[in-house]
């Protein structure tokens, strides 16, 4: 029974070739919309490349033209004065990230954590399209929200003690999460390579020194907010850095929730069946089993959340308080001015950017930095990502 | 134990079993009574007129059966019959499905297991379970076998522990020198074993097994086979299989369920047809559908 007959329409053996080459039209067709694809392709990858070029081209002139000593150590970001000092830009950037990160971080992955380990469908159904309708919110909006409400009702009444405790409840979360870690790396009694060991010392030590700067920081501002007074070398303005961040972090919890569920919901539901099997409570299997196993996805959820607060314009820009120029100020209850606040606050409507030499220049010079900081961050949120996928 | 050849099981196609079977005459009686009355000492579960619905759609009706002591039972019958649902009812599993429901009597050991009072948690302590598919924690090997006893509060004595569990599973001379490796990177038997040395490592007295080694190769599968003869004389074993050559090799007694069709919503209800001694089924069964199913013959 080793001869197998396939079955023809003809009742020949051999087919001619026309049979099987298909009309002419159609290939001519498939062409076609294949150009079209490959043009749409080919555009989106020229626009980006232009807009490189020509950050790049400004930013190269003020690279080569500027004095170095204007751009760091000033008491501020005075662009039209000639002195364009990064510190300035770049710890308001920093506040504003760490702030809305606090916001954003917590109660994004909360939400995920909840949406997928514990909510029903029903509740879920609800939750989703809610987090998505805020995503959906202009950043324009929220930056009212920030300068009109933000700033003077909550802002501008955290007392000293206030932010104190608030500084504690980070701090004692922050401690927590370091004793977790430590009690976990210990709990593992299997052997441990050298290697594995200084890492773990390398992240203690790290973990160790972002705390401590973290009470330095907060015990050096506690206090500082002379909130909403006049910048001293700008009219009478509302609005804070702290303000602002805290809009930014409403702004990125939604970013911070999907891509932390995406990841929560690709851990395989065997994993905790086979949790639930042995005997482990609800909460065991979501921080033991769950959380763990999405641990890449979460933190590409964060690094994102990152790369998005630190290009966030809008919201800084209306409710940061400052414009145009700022002094240094490392206080979230001062006004200062982010890299995109900085750029977007000279860089307005009809007025050209004049000043001295430079200024025009130094707004690309800006933009650039911003550029590389954001595309350093999505290209490790990008390989994180990748990473949950290919575990599963 | 019973083997294939003194039994007389025909069936040499495992294909077989995956067609799904109507019951034939609706009128034919139910489950069979156990054939010899048990020890009140050695009865683990007695069940009776166990239900399982999902919403208001009954999945399996009427389960009437006893478990003893250090035997393995085995259930089987077509898919959606209900036998995997009945598994998980054991130890609470079906729990995880929010609109699951059971009625009727699932006695363990003289406690009702779906009294209000009972934590579903405390009964999977005892009762382990072990997945079709292998389902190790993307953590290490010891990580891993170490999970159950840590999340009940477990802290010192873990490595004897991990150590213990894997000789049971037949694993230890495999992995005892990459304890510490990830346990995604062994083979689906050894992972298999791992799963199996992961639910002995919590001290169970009773061991579920939902089709263990449906997503393995016959080499892997002799193993777990071996594996369950071995450890059966300090557990109890029930185990969903497709494959009715395995439950008439390593089962004791083994129960058959079968579906019967609802013509008003089309929808599939299982049931206990026949409940007895594995070599009895499988030579002389009372039930027609059994024989039907057994010899590969339906309707």
């Amino acid at each position: 029974m080793s001869d197998i007959t396939v079955p023809t329409r003809s009742s020949g053996t051999t087919l001619s070739l026309d049979a099987l080459s298909g009309p002419a039209a159609r290939a001519r067709k498939e062409g076609a919309i294949k150009a079209v694809f490959f043009l749409a392709a080919t555009v989106s990858i020229i626009v980006s490349a232009a807009i490189v070029w020509s950050l790049v081209r400004e930013a190269w002139v003020f690279i080569t033209e500027v004095e170095w000593a204007n751009t760091w150590g000033q008491n501020g970001w005075f662009p039209r004065q000639g002195l364009y000092d990064m510190p300035t830009l770049l710890v308001a950037s920093l506040i504003v990230t760490v702030i809305s990160m606090l916001v954003a971080g917590p109660i994004g992955l909360g939400s995920a954590i909840y949406l997928s380990e514990y909510a029903s469908r029903r509740t879920r159904s609800i939750l989703k399209p809610v987090l998505e309708v805020l995503a959906g919110v202009p950043s324009v909006v929220l930056g009212f929200f920030a300068l009109f409400f933000l700033s003077p009702q909550i802002v501008e009444r955290i007392s000293r003690s206030g932010w104190l405790i608030i500084g504690a409840v980070i701090l004692t979360g922050y401690v927590a999460m370091m004793v977790i870690w430590v009690r976990r790396t210990l709990q593992r009694e299997a052997s441990t390579s050298a290697a594995q060991m200084f890492t773990r010392i390398i992240v203690l030590t790290l973990f160790v020194l972002v705390g401590l700067v973290m009470v330095w920081w907060i015990l050096r501002t506690a206090g500082s907010g002379d909130a909403g007074a006049a910048n001293f070398f700008q009219v009478k303005r509302s609005g804070q850095l702290a303000a602002a961040s805290i809009g930014v972090g409403i702004l990125t919890i939604p970013l911070v929730a999907s891509i932390s569920e995406d990841a929560l919901a690709s851990v395989p539901r065997e994993l905790r069946e086979a949790s639930a099997g042995l005997g482990a409570r609800k909460v065991t299997t979501t921080t033991q089993i769950v959380l763990p196993a999405a641990v890449s996805g979460i933190v590409a959820a964060f690094i994102i959340g990152v790369s998005r607060v630190i290009g966030e314009t809008m919201v800084v820009f209306m409710a940061g308080g400052a414009a145009d120029a700022a002094r240094f100020t490392d206080s979230p209850f001062e006004g200062g001015l982010t890299m995109t606040a900085g750029m977007a606050s000279l860089a307005t409507g009809t007025d050209n950017v004049v000043g001295e030499g430079l200024t025009f220049q130094s707004l690309y010079f800006v933009g650039f930095v911003l550029f590389l900081i954001t595309l350093t961050l999505n290209v490790i949120g990008a390989r994180f990502v990748r990473n949950v996928r290919e575990k599963y | 134990m019973a083997n294939t050849t003194d039994t007389g099981v025909s069936v040499t196609d495992e294909t077989t079993s995956d067609i799904t079977v109507e019951a034939p005459t609706a009128a034919a009686p139910e489950a069979a009574p156990a054939s010899t009355p048990v020890d009140p000492a050695d009865l683990v579960f007695d069940v009776s007129d166990l239900s399982v619905y999902y919403g208001d759609f009954r999945a399996v009706r009427d389960v009437n059966m006893t478990v003893e002591r250090n035997q393995i039972t085995a259930l089987i019958g077509p898919s959606g019959c209900g036998k995997s649902t009945v598994l998980r009812s054991f130890n609470r599993m079906n729990d995880l499905i929010p609109t699951a429901r059971v009625t009727g009597d699932l006695i363990y050991r003289g406690v009702d297991l779906y009294d209000p009072r009972v934590d579903p948690v405390e009964v999977r302590r005892r009762i382990g379970m072990v997945f079709q598919k292998p389902n190790p924690f993307p953590k290490s090997i010891y990580d891993n076998v170490a999970y159950g006893p840590r999340i009940a509060g477990q802290k010192k004595g873990l490595d004897e522990v991990v150590e213990s569990s894997l000789r049971k599973a037949a694993l230890w001379d495999e992995v005892k020198d990459r304890l510490g490796d990830s346990a995604i990177g062994l083979s689906g038997g050894q992972q298999q074993r791992l799963s199996i040395a992961r639910a002995i490592a919590t001290q169970p007295e009773v061991l579920l097994m939902d089709e263990p080694c449906s997503a393995l190769d016959p080499i892997a599968t002799a193993r777990i086979e071996e594996l369950m003869a071995e450890i059966k004389s300090e557990y109890t074993i029930l185990i969903v299989t497709h494959n009715m050559q395995q439950a008439a090799r390593v089962s004791d007694r083994t129960a058959f369920f079968s579906v019967e069709l609802d013509e008003h919503n089309d929808r599939r209800t299982g049931l206990l047809v026949e409940y007895t001694d594995t070599a009895k089924l499988f030579s002389n069964p009372d039930d027609e559908r059994t024989e039907n199913y057994i010899t590969g013959r339906f309707g």
